[in-house]
C-alpha cells in the first residue's frame, strides 16, 4: 500500500521536477543569504566600530583593504547599509522565485490529480458507482487533493528550508565557538519533540471538535428541512434545547482545543525564548572573558532567533505529514479500480436488427439472481414493453443493453453482434436510454438537450422537444431555454426532467430507444402524446417501453411479462388479457374498480387506449 | 452536506458601516468583559516584544564594557526570565481567552439565529433556501465569531507595538526613530495594495474550487447519464478547463503572495541600511552606543509586522461587515405571521405555553370568505367558504396548483388569511396561540421528514412522554412493526440522516405513526401513504379509519381508498370548490370528478399491484 503512494507522490514531483528542484536550488541559496545580515552587522560592529579584526571571507576582505580598509569603510558606513539591501533584494527575489516554482509545481500536481481522478471516475464501470457512496468519493477529490496540494506547495520545501538552516547555522557557529553552539541549541532537538508529539494531540482534538461541528450542522439541516414537521407539533422549544446541546458541545470542544492550543503556544515560546536567553547569557560570559566580541554576540542571539521558527515548524509539519499520506492513500484507492475495457477486437457494427437475450443470467454484485436463463426476441423496428414487478429485474435489461453492466453468462446480441464485441461507446451512441430519474447537469436547458447531439440546431432541439411535451414548459419558464437546471439552477418536477431528459435522447441518433419507467412522473394524457410524437417519428428504431401503465404498454407490439428474472408471459395486449397471468390480475384490478361505478367508463378508456 | 460557498462568494462593493458593527457589539455584551481582558493581554505582549531588544541593548552596553565587566549577570538574566515569564503568560492567556470569545460569541449567535429561525414564518422558508439559512448559522457565525475573537487580537497587538515601539525609538535616539518611521508610509501603501489584491485573487480561487467541487458531484451523480450519453470526453474537456482555471488563479494569487513578502521585506532592509549607515557614524562620533545601534536595527526590521497586521484586519473588514449583514438581517427579520401580545399574556408564546388556560379542541373548522394571495400577488384562494364538522373527514382533490395544500397550510396556521377568516370551534384562530392549535394537529406529509436518532425517538418526537409500549402501539396500528423489528436494533435502531436508511414508503409509515401516537384534535394526511405497497395500504387503510375516527381530518391523496371512505370530498379548481359531495354522488354527476377518477386512479391502481415501493427502494 505505502510503496504505492510513494509511488504516486514520486510521479507528481518527477513531472514537475524542475520546478520543485529549482525551487530547492533558491531555498537553499536564500537560507544562505538569510546568514549574511547579522554578518555584516558583526562586521560593522567588530571591525569598523571597535577595530577588531575583519571575519570577512578572504576575497572580501582584500576587496575592502583595495579600497582603503578600515579607515575608508568607517569614511563610508552607507556601504554596510547598501549590502543589506542588495542582501534582501537578492534573497528577496530567490524567494519570489522559490515560492512561484512551487506553487506552479503543485498546482499542476493538483491538476494532475484532478484530471485524473475525473476521467478515472468517468470510466470506473458503473457496478463501482453504484455501491460508491457520492459524498466519500467527492470528498477524496477534493479535500484529498487538497491536502496533497498544500502538502507540495508549503511543507515539503519548510523541510527544505529547516534543515538547511540548521545544517548552515551549525557550519558558520562552530568555527566562531563550539562550546556556544552547544549551549545555542541544547533546547533545539527538545523544541522540536515537543512540537511534534504535542502537536498530535491538537490535531486529534481539532478532529473531535470538527465531528462535532457536523453534528451540529446536521441538527440545523434537519431542523430546516423538517420545519413543517416541527411546527405541526408544536416542537420549537424542544428544538431549540436540542440544538442548543449540539452547539454548546461543539463551542466546548473547541474550547477542550483551545487549552491545549494555548499550552502548545505558550509552552513552544517559552521553550524558545529561554533558549534565545541561554545563549545570550552564555555569549555574554564569554564576551566578559574576552573570547567573543559585540558581533559575535549578535550573530549567535540573531543566527539562534532564525532557527527557532523553522524547528518548531519543521515539528508541526511532520505530525501532519502523516495526514498527507492517507490521503495519497484515499486518492489512490480511486485511481487504482480498474477502468471499464472494450476487447481488443470490439467492432462498431451497424445495429438496426433484431435484439436477441439468449439464455442470459444476471446477479449484481452480492445480491441475489435478477434475470435467470432470460431468453426473447425483439423484431427490428418493433415496440416492445416490459411488465413486471418489484425485482422483477425489468430495469436490469435496460443497464445490460448498453453494458453498463455485464450478464454472468449468456449472450446478448444485436442484428446478430454479441454487444459484448462491440464498442461500448458505439454501443451507448446507438441505444438510446431513458432513466425513470433522470439527470440533468447544471447548465441551461438548452445545453443539456444539446449535449446529445453538439451539432443539431435549435430547430432540431425545438422539434425534440415538442415532441417529449417538453417545449411548453421550457418555453414559458422565466428565461426560456436560458434557464439553468441541475443542482445550482431552477427545480424541475420529476416529470419535467423525463421529458428534457426524453428530448435530449431524442435528438441523437438512435437504432434502439429504451425507456426505463420514463413517463412515470408525467400524467397520462402527456404520456399518450409523447408516445403518438415518437410513433411519428421514428418509425424503424427498435423502441423498449419499460412501465408500470398498463395504458402505456397496450399498445406495444409486444408484451412481455417479467416475473422473478423470466419472461412468465408474452404476447398482445389482447393476448395477455385472455390469459390468467399477472397481466390479467391487473387488468382484473382496473375492471373490479370499474364495476364500482360506471360500466360506460371501462369501454371510454378502452377505446383511449387503442385509438 | 453540499456546498454552499457560492452563496458566500458575493462581491462586496459597499462601504464600511459602522452602524452595522455597533449593533452586532450590542448584541455580544455578555463577552465584552474577556474582550477587554484578551485586549490587556495583547498590551502586554506588544510592550514585551518591545522592550526585548532593549534588553539586549542593555547587556551589550553595560556586561562587557570594561567598566561593566564586574557587574553581576544575574539580575540581568531573573529579569529577562520576567520579561519571558510575562510575555508566556500573556500568550496563554490570550489563545485561552479569545478562543473563550470566539466560541461563545459564536455559539450566541447560533442560538439567536436558531431561535428566530423557530419563529419565522413559511412565507420566509418559502423565499429562502435551506442551503441560504445554513450557511447564516456555520459560515457567517464563524466569520464573525472569529474576527470578533482573532481580529482583534491582531488589531491590538499591532496597534499598541506600533505605538510603543515609536515612542521606545522617539526616546532613544529620534533622528535615527524617524528615519524608521519614514519608510512607513511606503511600506503602508504597498501592504494596502497588496492585500486587498491578493484577498481577491484568493476569492477567485475559492469560487472556482467550488465549481470543481460541483463538477466532480456532478460528475459522480451522473454517471449513468454521463455513459449512456457517451459524454465522457466532453465533459472531460469542459472539466479540464476548470483546473486549467483553477491552476492560473491559484498560481497567480500564490505570484502576489509570493512578490509581497520579500518586496516589504526589501522596503524595510532601506530602514535597516539606513539607520546602519547613520547609527555607526553616531557610535564612531560616540554619540551613541553599540546596544543602541543594534536596537535599532532589530525594531527596523520588526516594524513591518504590526502594519501587516493592520493592513490584512482592514482587507478582512469587507467579508466580515457581509457576513456581519446577513446575519443582523435574519435576527432583525419579524414573522409574519404573530401571536397578538394579549394572545400571548392569555396563552403563552411558541416557547412558553401556558396550558393551563387553553380550551379543549372539539375540531370544528370554518373557512369565512377566505382569500389567500402570495407576496407576489398571486391569488390561490379567493373567498373561500367550508364548513367542517368535528370528526368529519374531507377529501382534497384536483389538479396541481388548485389550491390543495394551501387549505391544509391555512388550517395548521402556517400562513394566514390574506382576507377572511379561519373558525375552530368557532372562534378565529388568531385569537388563540399558534402553540395551541398546532399541539394539536396531526400532520403527515407525503415526502416524510425523520430525524437522525432511532426509530423510538422519532415516533417520540411528539410526545417524549409516551411509553415504550404505546408507541409501538402505534407502529402496530400502522403495520410498521414488522419492518421494525427487522432492523439490526429494531425500535433502538438509528435511521440515519433524515432516515436515509429507510425507504420512502418505511418513513410514511413511521411518520405516519407518529402523529397518531400525538394523538391530534386534527388530522392533516397530505398523500401520507403515496409510497407504501398495496398490501400494507390495505393493512393500514383499517388503521387509518380507526385512527380517524371522532378527529376531523383533511387528507390530500390520490389513492382512492383512502378518498372513497371520505365523508366529503372537494374537488378544487382553481382556488375554488368545484364539485363538492360523497364519492358516489360524484361519479353519478358524471362531472370532473368523474374525469379524474377515469384518468387517475386506474393505473394507479394497477401500479400498486406492481409494487410502488420500487421506487422508493430505487431512489
Amino acid at each position: 500500500m505505502k510503496k504505492r503512494n510513494h509511488r504516486l507522490l514520486a510521479s507528481l514531483l518527477r513531472e514537475n521536477l524542475r520546478y520543485f528542484l529549482g525551487a530547492g536550488i533558491l531555498a537553499i541559496l536564500s537560507v544562505f543569504l538569510g546568514f549574511f545580515t547579522p554578518a555584516v552587522l558583526a562586521e560593522v560592529l567588530d571591525n569598523y566600530l571597535q577595530g577588531l579584526p575583519s571575519r570577512l571571507p578572504a576575497f572580501l576582505a582584500e576587496a575592502v583593504e583595495a579600497l582603503g580598509g578600515r579607515q575608508f569603510m568607517r569614511a563610508n558606513l552607507w556601504l554596510p547599509g547598501l549590502a543589506l539591501v542588495m542582501i534582501s533584494v537578492v534573497s528577496g527575489a530567490c524567494n519570489f522565485l522559490k515560492s512561484r516554482w512551487t506553487s506552479i509545481g503543485a498546482e499542476n500536481s493538483a491538476r494532475r490529480l484532478r484530471n485524473d481522478l475525473y476521467a478515472h471516475l468517468q470510466e470506473l464501470p458503473f457496478a463501482y458507482h453504484a455501491k460508491a457512496a457520492t459524498g466519500d468519493l467527492v470528498q477524496r477529490c477534493t479535500s484529498d487533493v487538497d491536502m496533497v496540494r498544500r502538502f507540495m506547495s508549503m511543507q515539503l520545501l519548510s523541510i527544505v528550508d529547516a534543515v538547511m538552516m540548521v545544517g548552515i547555522a551549525l557550519a558558520l557557529l562552530i568555527p566562531i565557538s563550539l562550546k556556544i553552539t552547544i549551549v545555542s541549541l541544547v533546547i533545539m532537538p527538545a523544541l522540536f519533540l515537543f512540537a511534534w508529539q504535542f502537536f498530535k494531540l491538537v490535531v486529534k482534538a481539532f478532529r473531535r471538535a470538527d465531528e462535532s461541528d457536523g453534528r451540529q450542522t446536521t441538527v440545523l439541516q434537519e431542523n430546516l428541512t423538517g420545519v413543517r414537521v416541527v411546527r405541526a407539533f408544536g416542537q420549537a422549544q424542544r428544538e431549540i434545547e436540542k440544538y442548543e446541546e449540539a452547539a454548546a458541545d461543539t463551542r466546548d470542544k473547541y474550547l477542550k482545543l483551545a487549552w491545549l492550543d494555548a499550552i502548545y503556544w505558550s509552552t513552544g515560546d517559552m521553550m524558545g525564548m529561554a533558549q534565545s536567553l541561554l545563549t545570550l547569557l552564555f555569549c555574554l560570559m564569554e564576551a566578559r572573558a574576552g573570547r567573543i566580541s559585540v558581533g559575535d554576540i549578535v550573530v549567535f542571539t540573531s543566527y539562534i532567533g532564525m532557527l527557532i521558527w523553522p524547528v518548531r515548524n519543521l515539528g508541526r509539519i511532520l505530525s501532519h505529514g502523516g495526514r498527507t499520506m492517507v490521503s495519497l492513500e484515499r486518492i489512490d484507492e480511486i485511481l487504482r479500480q480498474k477502468r471499464e475495457t472494450d476487447r481488443e477486437d470490439a467492432a462498431a457494427p451497424d445495429l438496426r436488427g433484431d435484439i436477441v437475450f439468449d439464455r442470459v443470467n444476471f446477479a449484481y454484485e452480492g445480491g441475489g439472481e435478477v434475470l435467470r436463463d432470460l431468453s426473447f426476441t425483439i423484431p427490428a423496428g418493433k415496440t416492445a414493453a416490459f411488465l413486471g414487478a418489484t425485482g422483477s429485474g425489468k430495469s436490469s435489461i435496460a443497464l445490460l443493453m448498453q453494458r453498463l453492466y455485464a450478464p454472468q453468462s449468456g449472450r446478448i446480441t444485436i442484428g446478430g453482434h454479441n454487444i459484448a464485441q462491440v464498442a461500448r461507446r458505439h454501443l451507448r451512441a446507438r441505444v438510446g436510454l431513458v432513466l425513470q430519474e433522470p439527470f440533468l447537469y447544471s447548465k441551461t436547458i438548452y445545453d443539456n438537450l444539446r449535449m446529445a447531439a453538439p451539432e443539431a440546431g435549435q430547430e432540431m432541439i425545438t422539434r425534440a422537444a415538442r415532441d417529449a411535451q417538453a417545449l411548453e414548459f421550457i418555453e414559458q419558464s422565466e428565461k426560456g431555454w436560458q434557464t439553468m437546471v441541475g443542482e445550482r439552477g431552477v427545480t424541475l418536477s420529476g416529470g419535467q426532467k423525463q421529458r428534457a431528459a426524453i428530448a435530449r435522447t431524442l435528438l441523437k441518433d438512435n437504432d434502439i430507444l429504451i425507456f426505463d419507467d420514463s413517463l412515470s412522473a408525467v400524467d397520462t394524457a402527456t404520456d399518450a402524446r409523447i408516445r403518438e410524437a415518437l410513433r411519428r417519428r421514428s418509425r424503424d428504431t427498435t423502441t423498449i417501453i419499460i412501465s408500470h401503465r398498463i395504458l402505456t404498454l397496450a399498445q406495444a407490439d409486444i408484451i412481455f411479462v417479467l416475473e422473478e428474472g423470466r419472461i412468465s408471459a408474452q404476447g398482445s395486449h389482447e393476448e395477455l388479457i385472455s390469459r390468467p397471468g399477472l397481466y390479467q390480475r391487473i387488468h382484473h384490478i382496473q375492471s373490479g374498480l370499474e364495476d364500482e361505478f360506471l360500466f360506460q367508463a371501462h369501454n371510454g378508456t378502452r377505446e383511449a387506449a387503442h385509438e | 452536506m453540499s456546498d454552499f460557498s457560492h452563496i458566500e462568494e458575493q462581491d462586496y462593493t459597499r462601504k464600511f458601516d459602522p452602524g452595522l458593527f455597533k449593533k452586532l457589539f450590542l448584541h455580544m455584551r455578555r463577552h465584552w468583559k474577556k474582550m477587554g481582558f484578551v485586549a490587556a493581554m495583547m498590551a502586554v505582549l506588544a510592550v514585551t516584544d518591545v522592550i526585548l531588544p532593549l534588553m539586549t541593548r542593555h547587556a551589550i552596553d553595560h556586561y562587557i564594557t570594561p567598566e561593566g565587566l564586574s557587574s553581576p549577570l544575574w539580575p540581568f538574566g531573573l529579569a529577562y526570565l520576567g520579561i519571558i515569564l510575562a510575555q508566556v503568560g500573556s500568550v496563554f492567556l490570550f489563545i485561552l481567552v479569545a478562543a473563550r470569545v470566539e466560541h461563545h460569541v459564536n455559539y450566541d449567535m447560533r442560538m439567536k439565529g436558531f431561535r428566530k429561525l423557530q419563529e419565522l414564518s413559511f412565507s420566509y422558508y418559502d423565499r429562502t433556501s435551506v442551503g441560504y439559512l445554513m450557511s447564516r448559522l456555520t459560515s457567517d457565525t464563524n466569520n464573525l465569531a472569529e474576527a470578533f475573537g482573532w481580529g482583534l487580537v491582531d488589531l491590538v497587538w499591532a496597534v499598541i507595538f506600533l505605538i510603543a515601539v515609536t515612542i521606545a525609538m522617539l526616546v532613544i535616539n529620534w533622528q535615527l526613530a524617524l528615519m524608521v518611521i519614514a519608510v512607513v508610509p511606503v511600506l503602508a501603501v504597498i501592504t494596502a495594495w497588496f492585500q486587498k489584491h491578493i484577498l481577491k485573487a484568493q476569492r477567485e480561487v475559492r469560487k472556482i474550487n467550488s465549481r470543481i467541487t460541483g463538477a466532480f458531484n456532478e460528475g459522480i451523480m451522473g454517471v449513468k447519464t454521463t455513459k449512456s450519453l457517451v459524454r465522457e470526453d466532453a465533459n472531460f474537456e469542459e472539466f479540464s478547463h476548470l483546473t486549467g482555471d483553477m491552476r492560473r488563479a491559484a498560481v497567480r494569487a500564490a505570484t502576489l503572495s509570493a512578490v509581497f513578502l520579500p518586496l516589504v521585506i526589501a522596503i524595510s532592509s532601506l530602514a535597516s541600511a539606513l539607520v546602519l549607515g547613520e547609527g555607526a557614524a553616531r557610535v564612531l562620533r560616540g554619540v551613541i552606543s553599540l546596544g543602541t545601534l543594534t536596537a535599532f536595527v532589530n525594531y527596523s526590521v520588526q516594524f513591518f509586522n504590526p502594519i501587516r497586521d493592520i493592513a490584512a484586519t482592514f482587507a478582512e473588514m469587507q467579508r466580515i461587515q457581509a457576513a456581519a449583514e446577513r446575519v443582523v438581517s435574519l435576527l432583525e427579520t419579524e414573522p409574519d405571521i404573530q401571536d397578538s401580545p394579549a394572545v400571548v399574556e392569555k396563552y403563552g408564546d411558541n416557547f412558553h405555553p401556558r396550558r393551563e388556560n387553553w380550551e379543549e379542541i372539539h375540531g370544528a373548522v370554518t373557512f369565512e370568505n377566505v382569500t389567500f394571495r402570495y407576496k407576489d400577488g398571486t391569488e390561490v384562494l379567493s373567498d373561500f367558504n367550508l364548513d367542517v364538522r368535528p370528526g368529519e373527514t374531507i377529501a382534497i382533490v384536483g389538479p396541481t396548483g388548485a389550491g390543495k395544500s394551501t387549505i391544509v397550510n391555512l388550517l395548521c396556521r402556517f400562513y394566514e388569511p390574506t382576507a377572511g377568516r379561519i373558525l375552530i370551534d368557532g372562534v378565529d384562530y388568531r385569537e388563540r396561540s399558534q402553540l395551541w392549535l398546532q399541539s394539536s394537529l396531526g400532520y403527515v406529509l407525503q415526502e416524510p421528514h425523520l430525524f437522525s436518532g432511532t426509530v423510538m425517538d422519532n415516533l417520540r418526537y411528539a410526545d417524549p412522554e409516551a411509553s415504550r409500549e404505546q408507541a409501538m402501539a402505534a407502529a402496530r396500528l400502522v403495520n410498521a412493526d414488522a419492518f421494525i423489528r427487522k432492523m439490526d436494533k429494531g425500535y433502538d435502531s438509528e435511521v440515519g440522516e433524515g432516515g436515509s436508511r429507510l425507504s420512502t414508503g418505511e418513513k410514511q409509515l413511521i411518520s405516519f405513526a407518529r402523529a397518531i401516537l400525538h394523538n391530534p384534535r386534527l388530522f392533516v394526511l397530505d398523500e401520507a401513504t403515496s409510497s407504501v405497497d398495496t398490501e400494507t395500504e390495505v393493512l393500514i387503510q383499517h388503521a387509518i379509519e380507526e385512527t380517524l375516527k371522532g378527529r376531523t381530518s383533511f387528507i390530500i391523496a390520490h389513492r382512492l381508498s383512502t378518498i372513497r371512505s371520505a365523508d366529503r370530498i372537494l374537488l378544487l379548481e382553481g382556488g375554488r370548490i368545484a364539485e363538492e359531495g360523497r364519492h358516489e354522488e360524484l361519479l353519478r354527476r358524471r362531472g370532473a370528478y368523474y374525469e379524474l377518477y377515469t384518468n387517475q386512479f386506474r393505473e394507479e391502481a394497477a401500479g400498486q399491484l406492481l409494487g410502488r415501493r420500487e421506487t422508493a427502494a430505487e431512489a
